[in-house]
């Protein structure tokens, strides 16, 4: 995919040569290389041994707003990549799943962000705990880097800082 | 009053500075309006009729005199010379241009306040009583708690773009003068039996085109657990809410689709995930915050009530407004004052204008600690003054135009802007409150009527909390034409209800004869010292109905 920040090791860097590719409509010819799948058409197309889990799949699996993330639990181990769309940057549904995903079920692989990805939402997803964010591509990857910090203090908890600014605030 | 410390003051400042990018970014066309417009929203900025309007938050309705001046000097520098205070305690300026919103926004991060979260589908301000710390009814001070969920709810990231705006109320005093029940949540917080802090959760109030009242979702529920189950709320809410019509996507028509006890299972799964963790509030934060609430050094009080006495017997005018316009406080010889902003015709309910908010700074200076409150129903509040002060203070405000003696009373109308303003509205609200108030000029009725709330919203989203007045009129569109419906009915607080609709609509002109056609009826039928709310209760609405439309079709 074009047009891509990740986080390596805390650090962001644009990404030129990602191999991963989006297949949005389960009915499209398919690209070569690893893809990015709607859940449906990943779990359709998956050898047995990757759906018991003993094999790592070659494939990434992209989650729509009223996916539910819990049904990603028995795949956890062998999926390379979990996407989270956001159909619309209104559309506030991927935040939770991304909470969900990194604090609840344990997902320590990357979480990217796909859609309607804008540079002044950036810093709420690296709160809720994406490490990936495919900027919408008629939009300046290198414009959407400068707000990925976004605002230096946390009042709540997130996915990167658990404890409430209560906890952080004495010392 | 709550200070900010320096975690404070740099998100404050941080968020001026990103919003004045992307200010800049909207002007050079970097950004589409379609993509700036949640931004602006989420920093308190509307677009109106005729120019923008900004919503500054007042953080459960507390402002310190320096701060009410810095809104005067706002008031007077970008906007026509006034303010309008909301029934959430907050204030909107409505002549506002775009290009001085990020320096507006500086000045107010001078004095500690912000825009942030005013507007938007995110939480809003948190609110509470006007009175809180002060009232005699009161058990608990509930503006730690305000304080700590005002904090947690701004800027958390997971929560910024939920499916509709999300609105918190917290009170802990006998009598909610904080319209708990229609609230998104609402929080009333009490001592139970062993003494322990704790709250009762209501979930699911509204107003707008499906008044709905609040129902329990949580009793109980200890004060450590407070942001743990909002977060559980909300989770519950941001995954499920419906999204595809905005007219449905208020948390309470997903509650009313999943019914409370199947809500209240979701919560309880969600909240097992986070309870005793890391959102748990602790002793020490409660009290860090709880310090900035502390009450002031109060003087014994000496002949207070001997002077107070001694004035109410020998000047009539001052008696009627102090048995309207004074709430009773907690230390004696003190009193709460409450300045009616519904002068009548002279401006429309909540407008202060900068002249008057600088005199009301001063006041609260000299007849109090410096500060003040926002009520819901759209009054300003001197929290602290001697009994011996007042009748000083009241001559002062009377200068002022602050005296009314309404508070309470059929005039003490609270209205949204309307179509004077608001591009959302179907009809006008302020020409009818001040036809209303123009008509029952005469302070000896108003005052034998006795308590009645009048309520007036310009369109069925209801900022005028027309469903919970004693009296409501609700702004509709008539092919083109605007009329009025009239409820009675409605009432706030812990006896919340919705008003029933009496019939059909009427025209503007016609309103001040119906309302005094309806009052009028009251008086032929109330028992002797029986409130309009006891008697509409007592005798339904068919004799109201009677009285209104049987005269409506007789020649003039």
């Amino acid at each position: 995919m074009n047009n891509l920040i990740k986080l390596v090791d805390g650090e962001a860097r644009i990404v030129l040569d990602d191999p991963w590719r989006l297949v949005r409509d389960a009915h499209a010819p398919r690209p070569d290389g690893p893809l990015i799948l709607p859940l449906a058409d990943w779990e359709s197309r998956q050898p047995r041994a990757v759906l018991d889990g003993e094999a790592v799949s070659q494939h990434g699996v992209w989650l729509a707003p009223d996916d539910e993330p819990e049904c990603l639990s028995p795949w956890l181990a062998i999926l390379p990549l979990i996407a989270l769309d956001f159909p619309d940057f209104r559309d506030g549904r991927a935040y939770s799943q991304a909470y969900l995903l990194r604090s609840r079920l344990g997902w320590t692989g990357e979480l990217r962000a796909l859609g309607d990805v804008l540079r002044d939402q950036l810093s709420h997803m690296r709160q809720c705990g994406f490490d990936a964010f495919a900027v919408r591509e008629d939009k300046s990857v290198d414009d959407a880097l400068k707000d990925l910090a976004g605002i230096s203090v946390l009042y709540g908890r997130s996915v990167l800082e658990p404890r409430p600014l209560f906890r952080r605030r004495t010392g | 009053m709550y200070q900010y410390d320096e975690h404070d003051r740099a998100l404050v400042n941080e968020r001026v500075e990103q919003f004045r990018d992307q200010v800049r970014r909207r002007l050079n066309g970097e950004l589409s309006e379609e993509e700036f417009l949640p931004l602006r929203l989420q920093n308190g900025l509307y677009l109106q009729k005729h120019a923008y309007m900004l919503r500054v938050a007042i953080p459960y309705g507390t402002l310190s005199s320096r701060q009410l001046r810095a809104l005067a000097h706002i008031a007077r520098h970008h906007d026509r010379g006034y303010g309008h205070f909301t029934t959430r305690q907050n204030i909107q300026f409505n002549w506002i241009e775009l290009e001085q919103v990020p320096d507006i926004l500086a000045h107010l991060a001078t004095v500690e306040m912000h825009a942030i979260q005013t507007s938007g589908n995110c939480v809003r301000n948190i609110t509470t009583e006007a009175f809180a710390g002060v009232a005699d009814d009161e058990q608990l001070d509930p503006r730690p708690l305000a304080e700590i969920l005002r904090q947690w709810s701004t800027i958390n990231p997971e929560f910024l773009f939920l499916p509709r705006k999300f609105k918190i109320a917290i009170s802990a005093s006998e009598q909610d003068r904080a319209a708990i029940p229609v609230h998104d949540i609402g929080l009333y917080l009490y001592r139970d039996a062993q003494g322990e802090m704790c709250m009762r959760v209501l979930v699911g109030g509204g107003l707008g085109r499906t008044p709905i009242i609040g129902q329990v979702l949580r009793d109980g529920l200890p004060w450590h657990h407070l942001l743990s189950y909002v977060e559980a709320i909300l989770r519950v809410y941001n995954r499920h809410g419906r999204r595809d019509n905005k007219y449905k996507a208020r948390i309470k028509i997903l509650i009313r689709a999943l019914g409370i006890e199947a809500f209240a299972r979701e919560v309880e799964e969600e909240w097992r995930f986070l309870q005793d963790g890391p959102a748990t509030l602790t002793d020490a934060e409660y009290e860090r915050v709880a310090a900035a609430f502390s009450p002031p050094a109060y003087a014994a009080a000496e002949d207070e009530e001997l002077a107070f006495g001694t004035v109410l017997s020998r000047d009539p005018d001052f008696a009627r407004w102090a048995s309207r316009n004074l709430q009773g406080h907690k230390v004696p010889g003190y009193s709460a004052v409450v300045l009616s902003t519904k002068p009548g015709a002279a401006a429309p309910p909540g407008d202060v204008t900068a002249v008057q908010m600088e005199t009301i700074a001063e006041l609260a200076e000299r007849h109090g600690f410096g500060e003040i409150r926002i009520t819901h129903e759209q009054n300003v509040v001197l929290p602290d003054v001697r009994k011996s002060a007042l009748h000083d203070l009241w001559l002062s405000l009377k200068e002022a135009g602050l005296a009314t003696p309404n508070v309470g009373l059929l005039t003490d109308v609270i209205a949204c802007p309307g179509g004077d303003y608001c591009a959302l509205a179907n009809a006008k609200s302020l020409p009818i409150a001040r036809a209303i108030q123009q008509r029952f000029d005469d302070l000896d009725y108003l005052h034998d009527l006795g308590d009645i709330s009048l309520n007036i919203s310009g369109c069925m989203n209801a900022c005028g909390h027309h469903h919970i007045g004693n009296i409501g009129i609700l702004g509709v569109d008539k092919n083109g034409n605007e009329w009025y419906q009239l409820t009675i009915g409605g009432s706030q607080g812990k006896q919340s209800a919705l008003g029933k609709v009496i019939g059909p609509a009427f025209s503007a002109e016609a309103v001040p004869d119906v309302i005094e056609r309806l009052v009028a009826t009251y008086v032929a039928h109330r028992h002797e010292g029986e409130p309009f709310h006891d008697a509409v209760q007592r005798l339904g609405t068919a004799p109201f109905k009677e009285g209104v439309y049987r005269r409506e079709e007789m020649p003039a």
